[in-house]
């Protein structure tokens, strides 16, 4: 053991889906390591059977979710640091998705959401190779790009955490940006094939369930702004076909005028 | 292929089953968290109840609102026959004399509505008066939840129409200002501390009201090809600037508000004379 390492203490969940419980751990902890590093010292040292999903350890893959001191973060991409040295942590799996076992959740929800969203509609007459767009039409779409499907913006967003009745009808902070993302592309061409991502998102996504509390933002750790850029202008632009008399005024005149 | 993670079909789920439904990993508490996450919320809650207070008093008060040449922004334009006669000041007696109300509730009722329907200020009240959530990742106490889907926060909706409501209320409190450039005899060309307290004032309330996320899609936003529109895709960017600041402005044009209430309040009961500073 060199002179900056410690023994920190653990407590991490273990169980399956017939129950479980925290159980507490003392375990090396050296400079520079981050939670995952602790959790495979875990699995070398002490218990070689605890259940943990991870791939790539640089915070790209999205496998190693988890919630450390009851916050959503990726294990390998928080830092020992963070935490004082006398400091309890807690890990436990993702509390928004049925427990597989330990730190494994089944996050086959996210997937079926994932499903539900129809793909980018290819525009007419445009063939592979010939799509042209300018790099201001693609800003907003890129920013979404980012998302590593972590999950953890679904795991801590109330609506289906706390309520496991809404994961029918919602579709989380996820899915709507990506309903977000298509519908601010600028080559994709779902109105002209009749489908209309913004009344979609809000009577067959769920957006109304969203109150914006901006929690999938604040743990999101790709950055990426998913309340202010993807979730707010998706309800603005609902609020266009529903509830905006002028703007539907506008768009009969428009339309009576082609 | 078949991966044995492929998601079940559930049966009838209960409502209020959420972080201790039988599904999820057993875990009695509603949170694990050790910081003090408690604090924005309380803070918030704090924050706002003192605001609502102090507004509904001065609101109600329909006295100390006006000592020339500053009007209180709360009595901004006052529209009723029971207005204080503010020389050239925005008072238009819309409302006869058989309104015996004060003026202010006339008014206060679009700015109001502005922030209530606010996108910053929903999550801050959500979370702060009604706990949902409380904080990210500790347990809400409802049993069920519909957000904004049904009465009567599908109102919310309408946020839109209280930002071009807000717009010509800015206009009003920005002719004020323009009229701060007096002394109490009416002679332009004269600065007081008030006037000071007034442009502070009149910056945060247009900052705040174009920072808003209705007036970010009403610009730009809702466009599909910014290329095809320079000029509007310029606007969205400068817009999305200040909406970046959103919740710091909401709170500083909040504050300053009550303050330039105050600070009227303060000279029209007496309580000092406004500082001149030419």
């Amino acid at each position: 053991m060199s002179a900056s390492s410690y023994d920190a203490r653990f407590k991490v969940w273990r169980g399956d889906p017939g129950g479980g419980g925290l159980e507490d751990f003392k375990v090396e902890v050296n400079e520079g390591e981050v939670v995952l590093d602790i959790v495979h010292r875990l699995q070398a040292t002490q218990v070689p059977d605890l259940a943990v999903r991870w791939n790539c350890k640089a915070g790209k893959c999205g496998s190693c979710s988890a919630e450390i001191n009851g916050r959503p973060r990726l294990m390998c991409m928080t830092r020992m640091s963070v935490f004082e040295r006398d400091e309890v942590i807690t890990v436990t799996p993702l509390r928004a998705f049925p427990v597989v076992r330990d730190l494994v959740t089944d996050v086959g929800f996210n997937y079926t959401k994932a499903r539900d969203v129809p793909a980018f509609v290819p525009p007419a007459g445009v063939g592979p190779g010939e799509y042209r767009m300018q790099q201001a039409d693609v800003d907003r779409s890129q920013e979404f790009r980012k998302c590593i499907e972590c999950f953890l913006c679904q795991d801590t967003c109330h609506v289906v955490r706390d309520h496991e009745e809404n994961k029918g009808a919602f579709a989380g902070p996820r899915f709507l940006m990506r309903v977000a993302e298509l519908d601010m592309h600028p080559l994709d061409a779902a109105a002209e094939s009749g489908l209309d991502r913004k009344r979609a998102a809000q009577e067959e996504h769920g957006l109304g369930y969203c109150n914006i509390t901006k929690c999938c933002t604040e743990v999101c750790p790709e950055g990426i702004k998913i309340t202010d850029n993807a979730l707010i202008p998706l309800k603005e632009r609902a609020v266009d076909r529903k509830y905006d008399p002028l703007v539907w005024l506008g768009n009969k005149i428009r339309r009576r005028g082609e | 292929m078949a991966t044995g993670t492929e998601p079940q079909p559930k049966s009838g789920t209960a409502p209020g089953g959420g972080v201790r439904d039988g599904t999820r990993a057993a875990i009695a508490a509603a949170h694990l968290r050790t910081d003090r996450w408690w604090l924005a919320p309380a803070a918030t809650a704090a924050g706002l109840l003192a605001f609502v207070v102090y507004s509904t008093w001065r609101a109600f008060a329909n006295a100390d609102y006006y000592q020339a040449p500053y009007v209180s922004p709360f009595y901004s334009p006052c529209l009723a026959d029971n207005c204080e006669p503010m020389r050239s000041g925005p008072n238009w007696e819309i409302f006869g004399s058989w309104w015996g109300l004060s003026p202010a509730l006339l008014v206060l009722i679009f700015p109001l509505g502005f922030r209530l329907t606010c996108y910053y200020y929903r999550k801050a009240y959500y979370r702060g008066f009604w706990a949902s959530p409380p904080a990210c990742a500790v347990a809400e106490p409802h049993k069920k939840y519909t957000g904004e889907t049904r009465f009567p926060l599908v109102l919310q909706n309408i946020h839109r129409y209280f930002f071009y409501a807000a717009v010509p209320v800015a206009g009003i409190l920005t002719y004020d200002t323009v009229l701060a450039f007096r002394d109490e005899h009416y002679e332009w060309g004269h600065m007081g501390l008030g006037t000071l307290v007034f442009l502070v004032n009149i910056v945060l309330i247009w900052a705040y009201t174009l920072s808003c996320h209705s007036c970010r899609h009403i610009v730009g936003g809702k466009l599909k090809h910014f290329s095809r529109h320079p000029v509007r895709y310029r606007m969205w960017q400068w817009v999305g600037k200040l909406n970046a600041r959103h919740m710091l402005l909401a709170w500083a044009s909040l504050v300053s508000v009550a303050l330039c209430d105050l600070y009227v309040y303060l000279l029209a009961s007496s309580a000092f004379d406004d500082p001149r500073l030419f």
